[in-house]
């Protein structure tokens, strides 16, 4: 080892974390990480059904109801499950086989770290679900419909908020725990309660982002119960609430295992 | 001087105590931490490394806390027990990322030093999906030695390596720790722990047991008889003499010479010249025969 390169060590041995809200490497890493694991085919599954339906029902369905009414139940549910899978396995699968400790092992910020997976989950989720949903409602009712860009600008706020709610779950909880909590609160709070109960579309990421959709699509049969306000002031405080607390979580990660 | 020190360490899970109330302090060297498996030394290594709170006292690591502290691990290193690597990168590329990650200025030419010297230049560019377990062994050697840490923790760090594999791997330890750095390793094995460091942290049912030169704790084990095998040329004649002298316990003749238990080590070591002598026996060889690790950890066990 050089002098010259001991003394660049030193001089980084003391002070704090490195700074930084995003770290190349660590985004790197969770792209190679995300796409090169086998579970990557199952993002586009979901996708290519929606599309394929989509092409279907326009081919074989009369009339226009059918795109809000399947476009946005179906579509965003089919988002919120990419969500799920994509924002739980960024972090999720390294937390289950322990490789995370390489990463932990670092002086990297732990909030960086946190933001570095999370904008990777968020621009694989706009890409297997957000655009999908952008080319179904462009079959569904042409590219520049107001129906197909309100669903678009919907599901990439979706895409930013489910991710930042479902790496959040995988930060406090066991990824298996975190996949078991997001899939109620994706089947059973979003898909049937909000329905019932409409205050509980407060609480839904799912709400946030129809509001948001409506504000451009102005269709009644999205169903949409907030107005945009509400849905954009929501939205931002889960999704910087989630990552707050999950760059607080991971700061003090433990890990989990057998007494040895 | 770098050092790690735990004051008072205990760690619990719910009814069930992992570690208890373990002070110690480890300075520049090689220290091996040894107990049988479920002892807590993986518990106490999470620990010191930041990866788990303590339930109770204080632990620092180059006078810093490391929980909660990522700026810790800018003198310090880890290799995690479990098999757990990128597997989808190669070798070369997960060394560089953790140079990177460090910040290191030249992280191209730290990857390679870190490499080289764990003697994985020959398989640096394939998948680590393709490596053996010692091979991933090193290779997580590697990336926790490549920005140069002043505290290196390794965790059963010979599991799944050949002999040679681990003599090279010992020798590396030896030199880091004749560097001054602070080298601490977890084993199971009696045979690894004692061929690497003479200084050790004996760990039971999660209690510090015994600290310091395995040597010396044997000595200070005033309770137990020390045995020696003594070759001379008249082995029955000095086993006659022996037997009368008060540091003498027993005697034996067997086929390998006589084995003497001394209640008293240092009386036994000064007067069996003398006794030797005084009876026209040539003495040829004292050899205490107890004092390897296994047997002070075997005494401990016990205890």
């Amino acid at each position: 080892m050089t002098m010259a390169h001991r003394s660049a060590m030193n001089n980084k041995r003391t002070g704090q974390p490195m700074p930084g809200l995003l770290n190349g490497d660590i985004i790197w890493l969770t792209l190679r990480g995300a796409l090169g694991r086998r579970r990557a085919l199952l993002f586009a599954l979901p996708a290519i059904i929606l599309i394929v339906i989509s092409a279907l029902l326009k081919a074989k369905a009369h009339g226009n109801v059918w795109p809000p009414e399947v476009l946005g139940p179906v579509g965003y549910l089919i988002l919120a499950l990419t969500a799920l899978i994509v924002g739980g396995s960024v972090l999720g699968a390294e937390i289950d086989d322990g490789s995370i400790l390489h990463l932990l092992a670092t002086p990297v910020n732990r909030r960086t770290v946190v933001l570095s997976k999370y904008l990777v989950a968020v621009v694989l989720t706009i890409a297997f679900a957000a655009v999908p949903e952008y080319v179904a409602g462009a079959i569904a009712t042409g590219a520049s419909s107001s129906l197909a860009v309100g669903l678009f600008v919907g599901a990439l706020a979706g895409s930013v908020i489910y991710n930042a709610l479902f790496l959040m779950l995988t930060a406090v909880f066991t990824p298996g725990q975190a996949l078991a909590i997001g899939m109620l609160y994706v089947l059973a709070w979003e898909g049937l309660l909000a329905s019932l109960v409409p205050g509980v579309s407060l609480l839904s990421a799912e709400h946030y982002s129809l509001a948001i959709a409506n504000s451009i699509a102005h269709n009644a049969a999205l169903h949409a119960y907030l107005n945009l306000g509400t849905g954009i002031g929501m939205g931002i405080a889960v999704t910087v609430a989630s990552l707050a607390f999950a760059s607080v979580v991971l700061s003090g990660f433990n890990v989990t295992g057998d007494v040895t | 001087m770098t050092e790690i020190e735990l004051r008072g360490v205990s760690r619990w899970y719910g009814n069930v105590v992992a570690v208890n109330d373990i002070s110690m302090t480890v300075g520049p060297g090689v220290t091996g931490l040894l107990g049988p498996n479920g002892a807590g030394k993986t518990t106490i290594l999470n620990m010191i490394a930041g990866f788990l709170v303590p339930s109770r006292g204080e632990i620092t690591v180059a006078g810093q806390s490391s929980w909660r502290n990522p700026a810790v691990f800018r003198q310090l290193g880890v290799v995690p027990e479990r098999d757990s690597v990128y597997a989808f990168l190669t070798g070369t590329e997960f060394v560089k990322v953790s140079a990177r990650l460090h910040g290191l200025p030249d992280a191209d030419a730290a990857a390679q030093r870190a490499i080289d010297l764990v003697e994985m230049s020959e398989s640096q560019d394939r998948r680590i999906s393709t490596y053996s377990k010692g091979m991933r062994q090193r290779i997580k050697v590697a990336a926790a030695l490549v920005h140069d840490p002043q505290v290196l923790l390794l965790d059963e760090p010979f599991n799944g390596m050949d002999p040679r594999q681990r003599l090279h791997m010992m020798d590396l330890l030896h030199a880091q720790g004749d560097q001054g750095r602070v080298i601490v390793f977890s084993s199971h094995i009696l045979e690894e722990v004692e061929r690497l460091s003479g200084v050790i942290q004996v760990i039971v049912g999660g209690r510090l047991a015994a600290s310091g030169d395995f040597r010396a704790i044997r000595r200070l084990m005033t309770g137990r008889p020390h045995v020696f095998t003594v070759h001379s040329s008249d082995d029955r004649a000095l086993g006659a003499a022996l037997i009368g002298r008060p540091a003498v316990s027993g005697v034996e003749l067997t086929a390998h010479g006589l084995q003497v238990r001394a209640s008293d080590y240092g009386t036994f070591t000064r007067e069996v010249a003398g006794l030797s002598r005084d009876h026209g026996i040539r003495l040829r060889q004292v050899l205490p025969s107890d004092e390897s690790l296994e047997s002070v950890f075997t005494y401990l066990l016990a205890s």
